[in-house]
């Protein structure tokens, strides 16, 4: 059964519409992620799923239950927050205890699980403290317990890890993973980050102006993106884009500039026609150098214009059919600015998109 | 770059590396009485004297006796301190007929300033915190008509007031006076608190919200204990503001309901008999002390409030 049901939402605030007849469904269980930039509406469909704003068309179903017009207590979700939220006036147990209380739950039911949650997130040693005398990371725990407390089946989080630091972030990213796998509840995650979307979810809807553009797993998104959009959004660093025309025929060829791919391996969705405009993406880390490269189907001569060294691996620039063009290759083996390598990759591995639609072909 | 030849005139003058070593290390010294400072402290120290000169003349004028006042040295202090003129502004100066002294007109300003400040605050806190984080529909217009009445003139309401008043039976009455300090306060004091609510994380309201509480839960629990400050604020406001009220004083009120400020003014400036300038100052004192006392004490309050208010995260 379907855990979260979005139908046909639309949400409008005033002129601008934020969703449109926007459609996800949630199984029972799964972690979802909503990824995209700043402003694409992910929030905002999270903000409707736990009823803080009214949609202005559509329904929403929890657990098979319409709640499109309940209020969020009803609704049968935990929310985390990205600045935690957590009463500044009331101790940590105060602020796992406030929505039970609101139930007006027994006493002995409340302190159960306050106790339960703590033990789950190991925070029973702050029980006593303020949130105003807790470091990020615990705070970040303390406002994942008020979800657990509930004792919901539906978890919302509202980007809870953008404000910890990188180290933190890691950490409490695996431990939430580790609590869906304990808890198995239905999990909806919005990040902007990709690492805790492709990390985190069972399934990505990468979101962009109101609209889900891909919903499938993370390898489906990271392999296989349906546009140029959701192919330039995931990965970093992101996809060599160049812009051409594709040659239909037995073996169809794409060129641009001085440069000719022959793309034999490459699965395309549609019958192609001949001359169409495309843009080819190739991912930076397909890309090999050396005598690895020669086992390619496609290789080429190029001069490297720039070298990034980021530690593990190294970003190279260079230009292939005139166009800019990066590689990743290992730090042990980065060329130097002005060399000539060679390169090579698989066009089995690329996405090619057509120029007009931004949609894979 | 430097060539041999100065290198060495250098070297002949100073060691180098014993210059660098005993050269500016450490906080640069700052002289006491730089020309910056004297000037500074300066202005504030003529300032300061500019502002309490009177307030000293007042204080020194009012523990003379009249015959002392009258050889005019203003300045000089009483040769010899008498209360008299405090105890008579408190409880013998006249006012018309009535001889009370201004005893009368402070506890009825006490029995106007207290509803009014709670009533208002009280009114006003929920109308901000409604409109801050409630968005209702029409919570625009409301607010630019509240915000509008702001910047009506007093004078042009003064009369329509004396009808509605009148027509609720309250003319003249405390309670009438009381019903117009809170409808008064109402503009800038929504506005005071509807900012300072907005500025609280939003998420926190959410999250209330998803905890299961409800209007006023979220108000009593959630937002009242985070606003202390803003409270301290509006308290301010409101107290000095109503207790120095003259105009809807002598207005809305009759003479045996006459808040202190009117009484003040009616001792100071009757006009029969000799001007007892000591009793003049001590009177004006006597009104001026709660407003004092009021920024004495919160003054310290405030601070402390904004500091237990603030937490970051």
């Amino acid at each position: 059964m379907a855990s979260v049901v979005v139908r046909d939402v639309s949400l409008n605030f005033g002129v601008v519409e934020v969703l449109k007849s926007l459609n996800l469904e949630v199984e029972q269980g799964e972690f979802i992620v909503l990824l995209g930039p700043s402003g694409c509406g992910k929030s905002t469909l999270l903000n409707c799923i736990a009823g803080l704003l009214d949609v202005t068309d559509g329904q929403i179903f929890i657990n098979g239950k319409n709640v499109t017009w309940e209020q969020p207590k009803d609704r049968g979700i935990g929310m985390v927050f990205q600045s935690y939220a957590l009463y500044p006036q009331m101790s940590v147990e105060g602020n796992l205890s406030f929505g039970l209380k609101n139930q007006r739950l027994p006493k002995d039911e409340i302190e159960k699980r306050v106790k339960r949650a703590s033990e789950v997130l190991q925070i029973e040693a702050l029980l006593k403290r303020k949130p105003s005398a807790l470091s990020g990371g615990q705070r970040q725990r303390v406002a994942i317990g008020r979800a657990l407390v509930r004792d919901v089946d539906v978890f919302l989080f509202d980007e809870p890890l953008s404000n910890l630091d990188a180290k933190l972030r890691n950490e409490l990213r695996v431990e939430i993973k580790r609590l869906h796998q304990r808890l198995e509840n239905t999990m909806v995650y919005v990040t902007h980050d990709q690492i805790e979307a492709m990390t985190l979810a069972d399934r990505i809807a990468v979101m962009r102006n109101g609209i889900i553009q891909q919903l499938d797993s993370p390898h489906a998104i990271y392999a296989r993106p349906v546009n140029r959009f959701v192919a330039g959004f995931i990965g970093s660093p992101g996809m060599n884009f160049l812009a051409g025309t594709l040659e239909a025929g037995s073996s169809p060829k794409f060129k641009a500039g001085d440069a000719t791919i022959e793309t034999g391996g490459y699965m395309f969705e549609s019958r192609l026609e001949s001359g169409t405009q495309a843009i080819f993406g190739i991912r930076p880390e397909h890309v090999v150098i050396g005598e690895q490269a020669k086992a390619m189907p496609y290789t080429t001569d190029v001069e490297i214009e720039i070298v990034e060294p980021m530690g593990s691996d190294t970003l190279a620039w260079t230009k292939v059919g005139g166009q800019n063009f990066t590689f990743r290759i290992d730090s042990e083996f980065a060329p130097k600015v002005g060399e000539k390598v060679k390169i090579g990759f698989d066009p089995a591995r690329a996405s090619i998109f057509d120029a007009n639609t931004d949609i894979r072909l | 770059m430097a060539n041999t030849g100065t290198l060495n005139l250098t070297a002949a003058a100073m060691d180098p590396v014993a210059a660098e070593l005993s050269g500016p290390r450490g906080p640069r010294p700052r002289p006491t009485f730089s020309r910056r400072n004297i000037f500074l402290y300066g202005a504030l120290i003529v300032v300061a004297l500019y502002y309490l000169l009177p307030l000293y003349v007042m204080i020194v004028t009012s523990l003379k006796g009249m015959p002392e006042i009258r050889l005019g040295n203003i300045f000089s202090p009483p040769v010899e301190i008498t209360f008299q003129p405090w105890v008579k502004a408190w409880s013998e100066a006249c006012t018309g007929l009535n001889c009370e002294g201004l005893s009368r007109g402070f506890w009825n300003s006490v029995r106007i300033l207290v509803p009014s400040v709670v009533l208002s605050i009280a009114i006003a806190s929920v109308n901000g915190y409604a409109l801050a984080n409630w968005r209702f529909k029409g919570a625009d217009i409301f607010f630019t008509i509240l915000i509008f009445g702001a910047f009506i003139p007093y004078q042009v309401m003064l009369y329509p007031l004396v009808i509605i008043l009148r027509e609720m039976g309250l003319y003249g009455t405390l309670w009438g006076l009381v019903l117009v300090h809170t409808v008064f306060g109402m503009p800038i004091l929504t506005l005071l608190f509807r900012n300072y609510f907005t500025s609280l994380p939003e998420e926190l309201f959410k999250a209330a919200r998803v905890d299961g509480a409800g209007f006023w839960g979220i108000y009593f629990k959630i937002m009242l204990p985070m606003s202390l400050p803003i409270f301290v604020v509006a308290i301010i406001i409101q107290v000095t503001g109503i207790w120095n009220d003259f105009l809807f004083g002598v207005v809305y009120t009759k003479p045996d309901t006459y808040p202190m400020t009117v009484q003040l003014n009616n001792i100071v400036n009757s006009v029969q008999g000799v001007k007892e300038y000591n009793v003049n100052m001590a009177a004006t004192l006597l009104t001026g002390l709660v407003p004092l006392f009021v920024y004495f004490v919160s003054g310290k309050l405030f601070v402390r409030g904004i500091a237990a208010g603030a937490v970051k995260g």
